[in-house]
Formats: C-alpha cells, sequence, structure tokens
C-alpha cells in the first residue's frame, strides 16, 4: 500500500473515531456511532498490517487473540456498579502500552523511522519522552484509582509531610533526565524517565480521597489521550494524533465538568486531602438535640400514592444497596396510580461521569424520565414529595446557606422546596464529605431508617 | 491576529515541510473538534463516553503492530507484543462494555397505561 492510501486510510479511521463521539449526543446514533469506532479501528488495524516493515504475523495474531478474548471476557462479566472501576483498569493498561511502545520506539528506531539506535532525532526523543512520561503516570495513577475505587486501598486520602516538596522534586528530576535523554540518547536516561514519572503516578493520586474519584477517572482517560498523541507524533501517525486529542480533551471537560459540580477548583481537588476528614461543624447549634420525624415503609407508600408528582433522588447508596430494581418497581406502581414520576441526577451522583444513569438505565428506567440538574431543579417547588434514596451531601441546604460548610457553594438539588421530603438513609451518619445535612430536622421532612433495598421493597408491598 | 492571518500561517507553515508544525496543526485543530464534540454529548452518556474514548485511544496498538512486526525475535518485539495485549484488551473490552451500557438506554414505552 503506498502512503498516500495509507494516509487516507488513517484518516478515514480519525473521521470514523470523531463520528463515534459525536454520535453520543443521544442514545439512538450512540449505537450507531460505536459501530463506526469498531470500523475505525478496523481500518487502522488492517492499514498497519500492510506496513511493510510487519513481516511475521504470528505473536501479533496471538496477542490480538489473548487480548481480544480478556477483554470480552471482563466486559461481559462486569457488574454496573463496578463499572468505574473497570475504566480505571483501562486506562492504566492504555498507559502501560503507551510506555511498551515508546520503549520498543527507543530500542528498534529503525522500524519507526526516527533515526538510528544510540542516534535517534532529538525531536522524536521528546515526542517518546512524553509519551511515556504521560503513559506511566496514568498507568500507575489509575491503579491506585482502581485501588480505592475496589476498596483495596482505603478511600480516606494518604497526606504525609512534605508531599507537595516531594512532588515538585520528582517533577524537576524528570524534566532533567528527558534533558540528558535528548542529548545522549543514554538508556538509563530513558528507564529514568520510566520509573520517575511511574513514581509521580502515585504520589499525585495517593492523596486524593476516595470522595474524588470521579474527577480523578476524568482525569487519567485525559491522560490516556495525551499519552496516545505523544506516541502518535513519534510515529507521525495522524489517526493516532486526532484520535489522542479527542481523548485527551473528552477527559479534560469531564473532569471541569465534575470539579463544578463540586464547585472545586482541579488544583484543589489535584492538591488533596479532601474527603473523610472530620466532621464540620454540626447543625444542632447550641447543644440542642433536634428531633427527627421517622416513618415506616407503610407512611411512605401512604403519602407517595397521594402525591400528584414525585422526583426520585438517586446516590451512590443506592447502588450499592443494590435497589435499583425495587425502586424501578415502585415508581411504575406509582404510576399506575397516576402519579407524575421523574428522576434527578446530580451530576456527582455516581463514582464517575454518567454512572447513575447506566446504574438507573439497567434497571429499566426510561432515559426520559432522568433528568440533569439544571432541568428539573425548578420543579422541585411543585413536587409534592421528593425521595431522596441513597443520596445525602447532593441536597445539603448548607451548601447554599452556610458558608463554613466544607461543600459550600456546591450546586445542590433543591429537595427542601419540595411538599415532603423523604429520606432513605441507614443512620444519622453524615455523607461522604463529613458534613451534616439540617434537611433531616425540618418538619417536612420523613426519615426511612433502613437499608434502601429493604425499605425501597417494603413500600412497594405497602402499594401493591 | 485575524483569521486569514491565522490561515495564510499555517498554509505556510505546513508547505514548508516541516512535518513537526504539520503534525502539531492537526493536534491542535483535532482538540478543538473533541472540545465542541464532547460539549455535544448528553451528561446521561458521560459514562459510554470515557469507555468508548477509553476503547479508541487504544487505536496506540498500531504502534505496537510495527513493535512487534519484525522478522527477528529482540527486545522491541516482546515489549510490542505485550503491548498488543495490552491494547487488545482494551479495544474489545472497551467496545463490547460500551455496547452493553448503550443497549439499556431505553424509551418510555408509548402505552404506559395498557399494563394497567
Amino acid at each position: 500500500m503506498n502512503e498516500t492510501l495509507t494516509g487516507f486510510a488513517y484518516l478515514a479511521a480519525a473521521v470514523c473515531f470523531i463520528l463515534a463521539l459525536r454520535g453520543l449526543s443521544n442514545p439512538e446514533s450512540a449505537r450507531k456511532g460505536t459501530l463506526l469506532g469498531i470500523i475505525g479501528m478496523v481500518i487502522a488495524v488492517v492499514t498497519t498490517f500492510a506496513d511493510p516493515t510487519i513481516m511475521s504475523f504470528e505473536l501479533i495474531i496471538a496477542g490480538i487473540v489473548i487480548g481480544g478474548l480478556i477483554g470480552t471476557v471482563v466486559a461481559l462479566k462486569i457488574e454496573m456498579t463496578a463499572l468505574p472501576q473497570l475504566v480505571a483498569a483501562f486506562h492504566s493498561l492504555v498507559g502501560l502500552a503507551a510506555v511498551f511502545v515508546a520503549s520498543a520506539a527507543f530500542f528498534a528506531p529503525e522500524a519507526y523511522g526516527i533515526g538510528v539506535l544510540g542516534n535517534i532525532k532529538a525531536a522524536s526523543l521528546v515526542e517518546m519522552s512524553l509519551g511515556a512520561a504521560i503513559g506511566a503516570i496514568t498507568f500507575s495513577g489509575s491503579l491506585i484509582a482502581f485501588g480505592k475505587l475496589q476498596g483495596i486501598l482505603g478511600g480516606s486520602p494518604l497526606v504525609f509531610k512534605g508531599q507537595h516538596p516531594l512532588n515538585a522534586l520528582l517533577a524537576i528530576a524528570l524534566i532533567t533526565m528527558v534533558v540528558w535523554l535528548v542529548q545522549t540518547n543514554n538508556e538509563t536516561a530513558f528507564w529514568a524517565v520510566v520509573a520517575l514519572s511511574i513514581l509521580i503516578g502515585f504520589t499525585i493520586i495517593l492523596p486524593i480521597g476516595g470522595a474524588d474519584m470521579p474527577v480523578v477517572v476524568s482525569m487519567l482517560n485525559s491522560y490516556s489521550g495525551w499519552a496516545a498523541c505523544g506516541i502518535g507524533f513519534t510515529l507521525s501517525n495522524t489517526a493516532l494524533i486526532v484520535t489522542g486529542a479527542l481523548v485527551g480533551s473528552s477527559g479534560a471537560i469531564l473532569s471541569y465538568i465534575m470539579c463544578k459540580g463540586m464547585n472545586r477548583s482541579i488544583f484543589n481537588v489535584l492538591l488533596g486531602g479532601f474527603g473523610g476528614e472530620v466532621a464540620g461543624p454540626i447543625v444542632g447549634v447550641g447543644g440542642e438535640v433536634k428531633a427527627v420525624k421517622s416513618g415506616s415503609g407503610e407512611d411512605a407508600a401512604f403519602i407517595m400514592k397521594n402525591a400528584s408528582k414525585v422526583i426520585i433522588v438517586p446516590g451512590y447508596g443506592m447502588a450499592v444497596a443494590q435497589a435499583q430494581h425495587a425502586l424501578r418497581e415502585m415508581c411504575d406502581l406509582l404510576k399506575a396510580e397516576g402519579v407524575d414520576v421523574a428522576y434527578a441526577i446530580h451530576p456527582v451522583a455516581g463514582r464517575m461521569p454518567g454512572h447513575m444513569n447506566v446504574l438507573l438505565a439497567e434497571a429499566n428506567v426510561p432515559y426520559d424520565e432522568v433528568f440533569e440538574l439544571e432541568e428539573i431543579n425548578t420543579e422541585f417547588s411543585t413536587a409534592d414529595v421528593a425521595f431522596v434514596i441513597g443520596a445525602n451531601d447532593v441536597t445539603n441546604p448548607a451548601a447554599k446557606t452556610d458558608p463554613t460548610s466544607a461543600i459550600y457553594g456546591m450546586p445542590i438539588l433543591e429537595v427542601e422546596n419540595a411538599g415532603t421530603v423523604l429520606f432513605i438513609k441507614r443512620s444519622m451518619a453524615s455523607g461522604y464529605a463529613g458534613v451534616d445535612n439540617e434537611l433531616f430536622f425540618r418538619d417536612n421532612t420523613m426519615m426511612l431508617f433502613a437499608d434502601a433495598k429493604a425499605m425501597t421493597e417494603s413500600i412497594v408491598k405497602a402499594l401493591g | 491576529m485575524g483569521a486569514d492571518k491565522i490561515a495564510s500561517n499555517i498554509v505556510e507553515a505546513t508547505s514548508s515541510g516541516d512535518p513537526f508544525i504539520f503534525m502539531f496543526t492537526i493536534f491542535v485543530l483535532a482538540v478543538f473538534i473533541g472540545f465542541y464534540v464532547v460539549w455535544s454529548v448528553t451528561p446521561a452518556l458521560h459514562s459510554p463516553l470515557m469507555s468508548v474514548t477509553n476503547a479508541v485511544s487504544s487505536v496506540i496498538i498500531v504502534g505496537a503492530l510495527i513493535a512487534a512486526g519484525p522478522a527477528d525475535m529482540g527486545f522491541s518485539k516482546i515489549m510490542g507484543f505485550v503491548a498488543v495485549i495490552l491494547a487488545s484488551i482494551n479495544i474489545f473490552g472497551g467496545f463490547i462494555v460500551t455496547n452493553r451500557m448503550l443497549a439499556m438506554f431505553k424509551k418510555k414505552p408509548k402505552k404506559v397505561e395498557a399494563s394497567k
């Protein structure tokens, strides 16, 4: 295949990838989009097969079969609640692959047309070390994110003294090694770049608390794109550059959206230490113990049956309790009673962007009943009941009224405007951010103390 | 700087034959495309967006294929082989899990009352 044709083929692959992302603007076109993505991938791989440097296919085929089998089995078996871990694990693989490709290019530069061993073009060395460094950071950072999401590592941030000076020192050492590598083509310098980057991945992600993992996963998504970009420059491959840039900006935008959902700046998240810290000022000011009104499943069923409009606010606690199917059953019964039901999703409701939407879709909740914060927030004032299940911080009015609160300024779902607020909670414990919720003590709030699934099932029983 | 001037600069740079400037131009334009395309993705589909970007970023496999391709066995070939496995896990896993997610997104059935 001649160079022009190859160039066109890679361009076609890149266009397919752009359209794959474009398709995600609505669920109907999304499936076609994924198909285009697969076609683009096939085009890219087949075009590369025609590259004259590829002479033996045994290992390649073996690699694709082994990897393909592992990927297929994992993707088919994974539970949707474990999706964030899976994505983090996948990111780490992209990062590691980038490191391996960079090292292959460093030790066999002839195959890539970037010089000969020991005398690689300076520009290529810079691009290569960028690819390897970002890839290595993505790899180790994603491992930590995976560990925290999977519960292997504790969710609380690991903060230690001198953490920022250490990171700065590591960064300076990394830059020094890159300069050394570019000037001397030294093998040790190359491995030093990889090793230092792996270390940096650990030290920057470890201090970030479990509550911030949605941002971290999005950020690592972005990094994996930039790593692919670096390799794309080394290989002068336009498909890789375009794809890397798409993925990089996609991850960056998702991180921005997640940060906005928590009213934190990206630097604030990166510097770490948030989540799992000591609770802020407790709401029952003056030491008085405030009374809460609690009710049973029958009470909740009665209130909702007589409502004309109910808004459901699901949080991650619902997913942990596996209550989404019972919840959907409850909503079906309510709809049969003529009650108007809608779901309200906070941007950081799950453990990764859009996680809650997937969990509800899995429970067969139609996506046109599910609304984002901006779309539905004004409707709480016309709703008779707000049904909060497994969520807490995202409904806390302290975010609007209490400047000393850790979550002050975070956009919240204004459930307090609804006629009655039903709160399913296991106990009075504070939420992920360690902040008390004054909503529990209001007159129009009824607490339903139970496991989310058990309570929803008892409501279903009372309704049926 | 006016848009026409930027455009003429790009033309100048790309025709001057410096491959880096050419690739960098592609890169910058792709970042802009990514920016606009991703903002148009509905928030409900942000999880599939992440898994599909995961799958497509594994197009890094083209670099791995070249490394694993030579007839003689060597360090780079082994690196390439491992990278092919890793990227393949991602490609298959990423696309399949995206499909699984998208298959679950269904619209409200038209006759809700019919089941009553």
